[in-house]
């Protein structure tokens, strides 16, 4: 198989992973929504630990963009 | 169709040199004035006239004021709660740290095009955020070596370990340590860079799309143009939550040095 469509193929396998980040991130923001209607008066304190949820989940799907960009223009 | 010019969603990223790279050498070192730096002295010009223009003493605070307070009230909270009284000496690094990264990642997504100016986002190279992500990582070490000494290499064997995996979980907690700068680092640079390049492609749409003819212009290119305003949105969005998160990360991190858990 030809190099450049190879790694074309893989860059393209590699965003499967930001499908899956979207999962992930809206694993976490939902979660809080629905413990947040049962429990209002909890949901503000619990805000910034909502964010430290959201950026990790959000930098493993960014690792997955960054492979499919290093194989586009790097590799 | 093989005539046309390929938009290359990379290629906004460039780092020009304004005034060509010939006589800014010092010690065999370029130091020419590029794109990335002007921006960054157009961030720091705008966010010193922000706070001093906050800066007034009003027992009832006008609206400039207020937002300056409210800001620095923001970031003096979150310290206070992640780290506790200690956190106070903080306040001004994560203070500039957060307004320094939330300036530029909105300055770079200002609508300048319209008047010819084109607006570089700094913050979306990896060499910037990585070097903020060292300065942070850098205060880290720097405070927990001082405060505590070598213990502070107790932070990797948390409570209550049992004694034969102490060496494997060692060696985990000091590998997810030791990936703490990058990690910090990436984030920013690759949510800067991803927004900027699903703009630029789908305003590619938009234009090749126009150009076919009115048919495709409906089409394409007024979904395209729609997904464009709705996305902008979102990254004034993204463009403050990865301010906020780069500055929390930091201040949990420095908690982690201060505080031993």
């Amino acid at each position: 198989m030809d190099m450049e469509a190879a790694k074309l193929i893989g860059a393209g396998l590699a965003a499967i992973g930001a499908g899956m980040a979207a999962i992930g991130v809206g694993n976490v923001f939902g979660s809080f929504l629905e413990s947040a209607l049962r429990n209002p008066g909890a949901a503000d304190s619990q805000q910034g630990r909502l964010f430290i949820g959201f950026a990790a989940a959000e930098l493993l799907g960014l690792l997955a963009f960054l492979v499919a960009v290093i194989l586009i223009f790097v590799a | 169709m093989a005539t046309e010019a390929k938009v290359d969603p990379m290629d906004q990223f460039t780092i020009e040199p304004l005034a060509g790279t010939a006589n800014w050498e010092i010690a065999g070192y370029n130091i020419a004035f590029t794109n990335s730096a002007l921006w960054m002295l157009i961030t720091t010009v705008v966010l010193t006239l922000f706070v001093a223009g906050g800066l007034k003493r009003q027992l009832v605070p006008g609206r400039w004021q207020m937002t300056v307070e409210s800001f620095t009230g923001f970031i003096d909270d979150m310290l206070a709660a992640n780290i506790g009284k200690a956190g106070r000496k903080y306040v001004p690094y994560v203070f500039s740290l957060f307004m320094f990264i939330l300036f530029a990642n909105l300055l770079g997504l200002l609508p300048l095009g319209l008047v010819g100016v084109h607006p570089f986002t700094f913050t979306s190279h990896f060499t910037v955020t990585g070097v903020l992500a060292i300065m942070s990582f850098a205060i880290v070490l720097v405070v927990g070596f001082w405060r505590h000494g070598l213990h502070f290499f107790s932070l990797f064997v948390p409570h209550g370990t049992p004694l034969p995996m102490i060496p494997l979980i060692a060696f985990i907690e000091f590998f997810s340590f030791m990936i703490r700068p990058f990690s910090l680092g990436l984030r920013l640079f690759v949510a800067m860079m991803a927004g900027h390049v699903l703009l630029e492609i789908l305003s590619s749409f938009v234009i090749d799309s126009g150009n076919a003819g009115l048919g495709w212009g409906l089409v394409i290119g007024l979904p395209s143009l729609l997904l464009m305003i709705a996305i902008g949105a979102l990254e004034l969005l993204v463009a403050g939550i990865q301010a906020y998160v780069f500055a929390l990360l930091t201040s949990l991190y420095i908690n982690d040095a201060e505080n031993l858990h």
